[in-house]
């Protein structure tokens, strides 16, 4: 056990190094700056390469290039500069490139301000680029958690070759907890049998998404889609379970956590509530969930946006089991007491359906 | 029989799919030889821009990546960053690197960044039909300026001159593909850019005049002709900073 306090932001950092992570651009937006300005101090000092970038365009192009010639690579940002990052995240998703992307999500849209939020849930799961593609979205909910879940994403992202993305918020950014920095397995590297360093005593490979021929295209993305097949074992979550429950409260990232603080509440008041947390947005855990859902006879989805995941909820449930939600948006968050109140309606309107 | 001018090592025999008179087939050709001269085709990592010369990996030898338009210069720095003893150079057209890729260049030639970028400026948007671009001459008609390109659509950028206000670039030239002579020149300025590459210098950028005799409307000679009396009234051939 190697216990140390850091902040949710420095974590991400210590961990990219920890996973061999060897190349960082990033452009200065908060609530997530002490991700670029611990990877400066890191990044040299490990042997790698740190760039500050003249737009959140330039840092996610920089990692392109980086990772194309096979470097593990990683830039972070927050809500805005993720929208500027989408045109390269479907470059790399349709290049098969692996990336790690760490969006600090804020309150929008617009500027919105730089409180904590879950509203890029749609950008981060749904695509957000253009074409058909996923990204592996991983949602930690501690610090702890974002520390092993930096590692993961490195993991998936070379396993898949598939960008990643760690979609954490402004609360997790800035809150400080110990981590225990021996979690996890050493970084594994596998071959990169498609890289780009020059062609030396080999036939030259290019890499590239345009695929201009009759019907290639169409095969490309049947290729990718059965690679996302394969993506969904991937698939995480945590469950608080109890005998009886009546109701099923779903949340993740630091919405989970106000969400547990009034799952316990309710408890202590005599209500039967179990708690479920998508640890992955995509691969999402429908099962899961579904058999969950089904369970408790009624879901509370819980946000910190007027709703997003919760559509993939109620796709989960397929109708089986009722869905209620309460969020709070623009960079506000639901305390542990509206959560409760909240419940308690959930399970008012369950009793007279 | 034996060839004057063999196909260099680092050009495949992929079929020329550019339009009769194009300079691209020209500048993948001098790119190509300048690379073998060097002895560098097993090290060099080129990097594709959008634009007619999208389809570059499938006529160079050597390893070739894509990039989203105008990123050209972010990608090419990327690998450059982490794999510094290769050569790596941006082949990007005139929409590419100085209308949408503007803010990119400045600031890779900016940085310094020990790479080379072979700048395509046929005066227009090839590849989506001819449209205005940043470096389309005054009075010239394309599709989005049917009345001919005025002030208020913007004058031509000379980007190697906007380049020369920063103090890092080591290189900036202009030459052109128009005739034998011009298109020798261009190749030693290429030679010039890679080799300051080679020797650790920094960024190197050259820019080539070439010929788009489809949007331009012209026959092939006659767009070459065009470029010998007309284009370079815009756009001045010459080394415009060399501190190789």
């Amino acid at each position: 056990m190697n216990r140390v306090l850091f902040k949710g932001n420095e974590v991400i950092t210590e961990a990219a190094i920890a996973a061999g992570c060897r190349f960082y651009a990033g452009y200065p937006i908060t609530p997530q700056n002490e991700i670029t300005a611990s990877m400066a101090r890191r990044m040299p000092e490990s042997g790698g390469v740190f760039m500050q970038a003249e737009s959140e365009i330039a840092a996610i192009n920089l990692c392109f290039g980086a990772a194309v010639a096979g470097t593990r690579a990683m830039t972070s940002t927050s809500s805005p500069g993720f929208s500027l990052m989408q045109e390269a995240i479907s470059f790399l998703a349709g290049c098969e490139i692996s990336c790690v992307i760490a969006n600090v999500m804020r309150g929008g849209p617009g500027l919105g301000n730089i409180q904590p939020s879950q509203a890029d849930y749609f950008q981060a799961v749904k695509g957000g680029g253009h074409g058909d593609y996923h990204n592996l979205v991983l949602a930690p909910f501690s610090v702890e958690e974002a520390y092993a879940m930096t590692l993961l994403a490195f993991e998936l992202a070379d396993r898949y070759r598939n960008p990643v993305i760690l979609l954490a918020d402004g609360m997790l950014g800035q809150l400080m907890e110990p981590v225990d920095l021996e979690l996890g397995p050493p970084a594994s590297f596998p071959t990169r049998d498609w890289k780009l360093d020059g062609a030396q005593g080999r036939k030259p490979r290019s890499i590239k998404s345009l695929l201009m021929n009759d019907g290639v295209l169409e095969k490309h993305n049947y290729h990718l889609a059965a690679k996302y097949r394969t993506m969904q074992k991937e698939v995480r979550w945590e469950i608080d379970r109890q005998e009886g429950s009546e109701l099923l409260v779903v949340a993740y990232g630091s919405s989970a956590r106000a969400a547990k603080a009034a799952v316990r509440e309710a408890r202590a008041q005599g209500l039967k509530v179990d708690w479920f947390r998508p640890r992955t947005l995509w691969p999402f855990p429908s099962e899961a969930l579904k058999d969950a859902a089904r369970r408790s006879g009624r879901v509370l989805t819980v946000e910190m946006s007027l709703g997003q995941m919760v559509e993939d909820v109620k796709l989960a449930v397929a109708g089986g089991t009722p869905v209620d939600f309460f969020g709070r948006p623009g960079g506000a968050v639901p305390t542990p007491a509206e959560i409760l109140a909240a419940i308690r309606q959930s399970l008012s309107r369950r009793t007279t359906v | 029989m034996k060839l004057a001018n063999p196909r260099p090592e680092a050009l495949t025999e992929f079929p020329n799919i550019y339009c009769p008179g194009c300079g691209h087939g020209l500048a993948h050709r001098l790119v190509a030889e300048v690379i073998d001269e060097l002895g560098v085709r097993e090290r060099t990592v080129g990097v594709a821009p959008v634009g007619c010369a999208v389809f570059a990996y499938d006529y160079w030898n050597f390893d070739v990546t894509e990039a989203p338009h105008g990123r050209t210069p972010c990608v090419a720095t990327g690998i450059k960053r982490v794999l510094p003893d290769r050569v790596v150079f941006s082949y990007q057209g005139d929409g590419d690197l100085a209308s949408i890729g503007m803010g990119e260049i400045i600031h890779t030639a900016n940085r310094g960044e020990n790479l080379t970028v072979v700048f395509i400026n046929n005066a227009n948007y090839g590849m989506t039909g001819g449209q205005l671009a940043p470096t389309t001459p005054l009075g010239m008609k394309t599709t989005t300026t049917p009345a001919g390109r005025s002030e208020s659509d913007g004058r031509p950028i000379r980007i190697p001159e906007l380049l020369n206000a920063l103090d890092a670039p080591v290189y900036l030239d202009r030459q052109s593909l128009h005739d034998p002579v011009h298109i020798r020149r261009a190749k030693a300025s290429l030679k010039k850019a890679f080799q300051a590459q080679l020797d650790d210098k920094g960024f190197s950028l050259v820019e080539l005049l070439s010929a788009c005799p489809s949007n331009w409307a012209m026959t092939p000679p006659d767009a070459m002709k065009w470029i010998g009396t007309e284009l370079v009234k815009t756009f001045p051939l010459g080394i415009v900073r060399d501190r190789t």
